[in-house]
């Protein structure tokens, strides 16, 4: 179900081969690949990508709220493999992986246990987005004070926070 | 202060003493290094060799607020940084001043938004706001120009920050904080004077 072209980039089809029935679709844009992926396996694939295909880095996870849709989020992880690791490709490469979660109580394991980078941002995804990692070390706000009520990056977040639920302000 | 308070306004020995101290204390006046944002660059600027802050005798600035009596509040406060900011005001020493530099500091700038707080006079009494996005430092050379000229109307009989300070303004500060966290109020927030 994959197409052409993205089989024939090594890491995908090495992916596709071993966890075929966690790749739930994929694209390709500008060049960068992208997939989703069944959130109960991110762990899993992001070990056989770290382990076997030399993704050593993980240079990002971030959210997406896309709000009357359900499912509403969508986790990314942006992964890059460098050069100089063993058994990876010739040449940097980068892969997206996104995982679609349900508005109820967003949950999804951490992947800190694969790469260690992950614990800031993963925070700062619970911060803005309140989506929970299972496991993770330290799931506390870090970017918001402590005791902040609400998850502003999220689309029903008033975008003026609540300073006019008061009606002291004009 | 208090048991000259009203029995000695204005007559000689008061007045003499005003001028001398009024003259130390707007002569000299050590801002403290306070930067929050984009602002923060251009009070850098004003104390350099172009600009030379110096010429108005205000150009050491100090790393620790119980070393100044003069703050430069230059840049977005947003509402994780107003408790630090209030703690520092209350660490400097009296007598002390306040300059809001720039839009954000303000009255908010261009950030309406959830993490801003809308004012930095909402937390500390502010003596001279300078407009401006960032301001040029020719502006905030005028306004401590405008800020001698109020020191130099102060009095010993009056506590610097007397008239300034007051409960009310604790309370409207803790309700701001207040205001980002709470979804539904139970009460309604009694309106703080205009």
């Amino acid at each position: 179900m994959l197409s052409e072209e993205l089989t024939q980039i090594p890491a995908i089809s090495a992916l596709a081969e071993s966890y075929g029935a966690a790749i739930l679709e994929g694209g390709l844009s500008r060049g960068e690949a992208a997939l989703y992926v069944d959130p109960v396996r991110i762990i899993e694939i992001c070990r056989f990508l770290k382990d076997e295909q030399g993704f050593s880095r993980l240079s990002g996870v971030t959210a997406v709220d896309w709000h009357p849709v359900e499912p509403r989020f969508e986790v990314v992880y942006l992964l890059q493999s460098l050069p100089a690791g063993q058994g990876g490709p010739p040449q940097t490469a980068r892969l997206r992986l996104k995982c679609r979660l349900h508005g109820e109580a967003p949950e999804i394991d951490s992947v800190y246990g694969v790469w260690r980078g992950a614990d800031w941002y993963e925070r700062e995804v619970f911060d803005l987005f309140g989506i929970r990692f299972r496991e993770h070390p330290n799931l506390t706000r870090i970017l918001l004070p402590e005791g902040w009520q609400g998850h502003p990056l999220r689309r029903d977040y008033p975008k003026h926070g609540h300073k006019y639920d008061y009606g002291e302000e004009t | 202060m208090s048991f000259v308070q009203n029995q000695f306004e204005r007559n000689f020995l008061v007045t003499s003493v005003d001028y001398v101290f009024n003259w130390a204390r707007k002569s000299a006046l050590w801002p403290l290094t306070f930067g929050l944002a984009c602002c923060a660059i251009e009070m850098i600027a004003s104390t350099t060799a172009r600009f030379d802050m110096a010429r108005f005798g205000a150009e050491v600035f100090r790393p620790s607020p119980r070393q100044a009596d003069l703050m430069i509040v230059a840049g977005t406060v947003t509402l994780k940084m107003a408790p630090v900011l209030k703690r520092i005001y209350d660490q400097m020493p009296e007598p002390k001043w306040v300059i809001s530099m720039g839009a954000c500091s303000s009255v908010g700038g261009p950030f309406n938004t959830y993490s801003v707080l809308q004012g930095v006079d909402r937390i500390v009494p502010v003596d001279v706001y300078v407009t401006g996005c960032p301001p040029r430092p020719e502006n905030l050379f005028y306004a401590l120009l405008k800020l001698q000229d109020k020191i130099d109307r102060m009095s010993l009989v009056k506590r610097p920050t007397e008239v300034r300070l007051t409960e009310n303004m604790l309370e409207n500060f803790k309700r701001q904080i207040m205001v980002s966290q709470v979804r539904q109020p139970s009460e309604p927030l009694i309106r703080v004077q205009a």
